[in-house]
């Protein structure tokens, strides 16, 4: 939650001075993020390979255990695209790209940003912060309407580290290295199934 | 757009056998960590000034702000269903 505060105070900063034009046109206009975005991909990769929990928990486990994020990628995209009814303004494919974050706001705004436009960037920012803090508050109810899967499947890619502990408190701590493997494999699978579905619009 | 998505994930690939040559470093892994944070925050410092520069962005802040939330509902319950199964199915002690 605090996370998500801070990375939405800079995102609020930068509007402020977007809006009011308080910086240089110069900056304003010139767009640098891509390779912001490939020093980003850099440091995502090298904090995945330095981690060898991570890589640890995927080898010692049943296989049964895979079902969870593919149940987290199927429910989000399935639910995603069936709600994209609703907007007459996002395509399936569109509402598909939001959903593919699986809550990880920060890589899938940005690569949503630079590939396809800032509008839809910023819907997946604010979709999926609000997946992470509906995660936070209403994990309780989920775990009882749902099983005690719920929790992981709704914080998505958030289940390996913010989310984690609401999850472990509410459906018990053997469930906590399903929660971080399904965590671990959505936040791999963002940066790849993200710009998939984009390259499809 | 293509070659741009293929040289983010080949980059990605890259960092991945650098982390793995350099190993599991404590005080690596730590910089590693407040360097991506640090660039998640100029990224979103970088995204908010592009909305705010943008008219059509700020002037519909409301229905995105809805679209969002929309998006949000439908990704959790679809989630939430499909964990229904298969905790059902798979994992629920009999």
């Amino acid at each position: 939650m605090k996370g998500s505060l801070i990375i939405l105070s800079f995102f609020v900063l930068g509007l402020i001075l977007g809006l009011t034009r308080f910086l240089p046109e110069s900056l304003l206009e010139s767009d640098f993020s891509i390779y912001a975005l490939y020093l980003l991909m850099l440091l995502v990769g090298i904090g995945i390979g330095t981690d060898r929990n991570s890589w640890k928990v995927i080898r010692e486990i049943n296989i049964k255990i895979v079902l969870v994020p593919i149940s987290v990628i199927v429910g989000s995209l399935l639910g995603v695209s069936a709600f994209s009814a609703l907007l007459s303004n996002i395509s399936i494919g569109e509402a598909m790209a939001v959903g593919a974050g699986f809550g990880y706001y920060s890589l899938s705004s940005v690569m949503i940003t630079e590939f396809h436009s800032d509008t839809l960037g910023v819907i997946a920012l604010l979709s999926n912060i609000i997946r992470e803090i509906l995660t936070l508050l209403a994990t309780p109810l989920f775990v009882k309407y749902f099983g005690k899967l719920a929790g992981i499947a709704s914080g998505g890619a958030t289940a390996m580290d913010t989310t984690l502990p609401i999850i472990v408190r509410y459906s018990g701590k053997e469930y906590a290295i399903i929660s971080v493997f399904s965590g671990i494999v959505l936040t791999i699978l963002v940066p790849v199934i993200v710009p998939l579905i984009l390259q499809f619009l | 757009m293509l070659t741009d998505i293929i040289i983010v994930l080949a980059i990605m690939v890259l960092g991945i056998g650098i982390g793995l040559i350099i190993g599991n470093r404590a005080k690596i892994i730590k910089i590693v960590g407040v360097l991506t944070s640090f660039s998640i925050f100029l990224l979103l410092f970088l995204l908010g000034i592009g909305v705010g520069t943008n008219n059509k962005i700020i002037n519909n802040l409301d229905s995105i702000g809805i679209q969002a939330l929309v998006l949000s509902l439908g990704a959790i319950l679809g989630s939430l269903i499909c964990a229904y199964l298969t905790y059902n199915l798979f994992f629920k002690k009999k």
